[in-house]
């Protein structure tokens, strides 16, 4: 389905060619977001994470296509579903898993939570709660980058239901008038939370069905496939990096769960459910892999290291204390403390 | 020292700090070639270039989302927000993004900007472009508010919130634009957060900010010759930080408060300022705390109406001999 490009997005990038050990980490990178979330619900279950968490399970496919083609210097902005951003950006579990217990190993010491993950020496910019806002702080870094003349590229993500929201608009025409090195993904999971995006939407493809509306080249694609997404991430960031501006992707893709910890996504219809579990990214790369001709005991190996290092990880966070209270008043200020007068 | 007008010392300010470090940017709506819808860029574009004073569309939030984003990677973006009244179209980026970010983050994220907006009444502009916006922004933690009165100030304090490594809301009063005074030449930067003692008196003293500090020095000289009443006038500056030590020994020495503010009645600054009087300073007080407001109504557009509601010199003169009479 990687079809609906008008040309030249495509046609003035042929075809990369990705090697096995690309392959591999791919596989080894969607599997680690799996197991990380998979995760972080079974502790939600058992109470030892609190608060609202967005799962993607079912999505790992965009945030590993795209973290292993971008630059370690490129920028990640993404929504509050982006614990597998963060991840695929270089973060440990561990910190994950920590920020989302609430802790001292957390990713920002329990200051953030779950919709906040955000890594700056990963150039992992942030996860941002609320809808749009974004789309036009990713321009930013874009412009920064172009100003500076360091050839970094902006990745931001964000979900279908964004495209209905004004900064979505705004965002799109300045990225284009500036020319700016941003490429935005629409994860399109099909819905917003509890409602079809098409219940909503005036055009049929959230994302793409407006690319005209800025100059841009509609990008659909199917976002459960890695190879797809990693070599329609290539070609965006490389436009991105000689000068060419910003892209617009729509990467269709599904949830597996509802959206958020409260919701069980009983609004969905079953057959649709079974349909989209079918295309579940991972075991459709494993049986990939096997078929190109990659051993099974390779792949068991990913699988078992995985299982490994999640369960570490896990063992680690959960052993972290409690954040010391001092930090609940610091940093509100760049001098480190919180005073609003003298 | 030089005499310039109010808006001709914003672009001063940015001039001096553009010069200093080619980090500094500036956006924002008619900024670049026609020099801003007040007259306070011009020149900066024929300075600095296209690259660094740029013309954005009539998009606020994708403007402030841009400040948000440069700040965070390396640049000092300054963003002219045209009327602070549109912040109310892009209050996101300020109030859930801007303002919480060093904070959410463990302080990874570092953010040094600067919101220039056109604030305040006086102008006839009507109820949508004529608020005093600066209690909008007093109620989050994470933002620095910094509203000047005088030419020399807006130089001052303009180049000090751009060298501020927080983000800094900088409020000019849009009917004090054409309004003169003296800018030291040379490099100025005045310390956010010191409010000035413009007028010493010892028997009330009279906190005020941007438009209100003119009128309440000319009620001053009302009071002083028509009443015999020897007012202390202190010009916030700043509202975060706020100043409190100087208000605190101000009032020490007079025992009066009376605070005057532009913004409309409800949780304005000056129920702040009396809240920490009172607590802190209670039996120092030799009588009630005045507050004079615009009421808590939206601003009309017509001379005598608006001149009804905003306090002027006369309305201050009547608070304050309510209170010492």
């Amino acid at each position: 389905m990687e079809a609906h490009t008008a040309a030249g997005f495509t046609a003035r990038n042929p075809q990369v060619s990705i090697n096995t050990e690309t392959r591999l980490k791919l596989y080894r990178s969607m599997l680690e977001c799996r197991v990380l979330e998979k995760r972080a619900y079974d502790l939600f279950m058992q109470n030892l994470i609190k608060g609202t968490s967005h799962l993607a399970l079912g999505q790992e496919a965009t945030a590993a296509g795209f973290g292993m083609a971008m630059r370690s210097d490129d920028y990640t902005f993404c929504t509050y579903r982006g614990h597998n951003h963060t991840l695929v950006r270089g973060v440990g579990m561990t910190e994950i898993l920590a920020e989302l217990m609430g802790n001292s190993a957390g990713l920002m010491r329990g200051k953030g939570g779950s919709m906040h993950l955000t890594s700056v020496k990963h150039n992992m910019m942030g996860s941002y709660a609320i809808i749009g806002a974004q789309l036009t702080i990713a321009n930013g870094a874009a412009w920064s980058a172009q100003y500076r003349g360091t050839e970094q590229v902006a990745v931001c993500f964000f979900g279908d239901g964004t495209t209905n929201i004004g900064a979505f608009h705004e965002a799109l025409n300045f990225a284009v008038i500036w020319k700016l090195p941003v490429v935005f993904v629409c994860e399109n999971n099909l819905y917003m939370e509890y409602t079809s995006i098409h219940d909503v939407t005036a055009v049929e493809h959230p994302a793409a069905d407006r690319a005209s509306a800025y100059g841009l080249e509609p990008v659909l694609i199917d976002g459960n496939d890695v190879d797809i997404v990693y070599r329609t991430a290539l070609r965006a960031l490389e436009l991105a990096r000689r000068g060419g501006g910003p892209s617009l992707i729509e990467a269709e893709t599904y949830r597996h769960g509802g959206h958020s910890r409260a919701d069980p996504g009983k609004y969905r219809p079953d057959e649709e459910v079974q349909a989209w579990l079918a295309k579940d990214p991972i075991p459709r790369y494993r049986a990939r892999l096997l078929q190109m001709g990659i051993s099974e005991a390779e792949v068991q190996r990913i699988d078992d290291e995985t299982k490994a290092a999640i369960d570490q990880a896990t063992e680690t966070a959960r052993n972290a204390p409690p954040p010391p209270l001092e930090i609940a008043s610091q940093d509100v200020w760049a001098d480190g403390g919180s005073a609003w007068r003298n | 020292m030089a005499q310039l007008t109010y808006r001709d010392a914003v672009a001063a300010a940015m001039a001096q700090e553009m010069r200093r470090d080619p980090n500094v940017v500036l956006l924002g709506e008619d900024v670049a070639a026609a020099g801003g819808v007040f007259k306070a860029t011009v020149g900066l574009l024929d300075e600095f270039g296209p690259k660094r004073v740029k013309d954005t569309p009539i998009s606020e939030q994708a403007i402030l989302g841009a400040t948000m984003g440069a700040a965070m990677t390396g640049l000092r973006p300054v963003a002219d927000l045209m009327f602070s009244d549109f912040f109310a179209v892009c209050w996101d980026i300020v109030a859930n993004q801007i303002a919480k970010t060093r904070y959410m983050t463990d302080g990874q994220v570092t953010l040094p900007l600067v919101i220039r907006s056109a604030n305040g009444g006086g102008s006839r502009f009507g109820a949508q472009h004529s608020q005093s916006v600066e209690n909008w922004a007093m109620n989050i933690p994470g933002l620095k508010i910094v509203a000047p009165a005088f030419p020399g100030d807006v130089k001052g304090l303009l180049a000090a919130a751009i060298r501020s490594d927080d983000p800094v809301l900088f409020f000019e009063q849009k009917s004090l634009y054409a309004t003169k005074g003296e800018v030291p030449d040379g490099e100025h930067v005045i310390e956010l957060g010191k409010a000035n003692v413009v007028r010493e008196g010892s028997d009330v003293t009279i906190v005020a900010l941007a438009l209100m500090v003119p009128r309440a020095l000319k009620a001053a000289e009302i009071l002083k010759e028509q009443h015999g009443i020897d007012a202390t006038v202190i010009d916030l500056r700043c509202l975060v930080p706020l100043d409190t030590q100087t208000i605190l020994r101000e009032v020490a020495k007079t025992g009066r408060l009376v605070t005057v503010e532009e913004n409309p009645r409800l949780c304005g600054w000056g129920a702040e300022i009396a809240s920490i009087v009172a607590e802190e300073l209670f039996w120092d007080l030799d009588g009630p705390i005045v507050r004079i407001t615009t009421p808590h109504i939206p601003l009309a557009a017509a001379n005598n109406l608006e001149d009804e509601q905003l306090p002027n010199a006369d309305r201050i003169v009547a608070g304050v001999r309510q209170l010492v009479d």
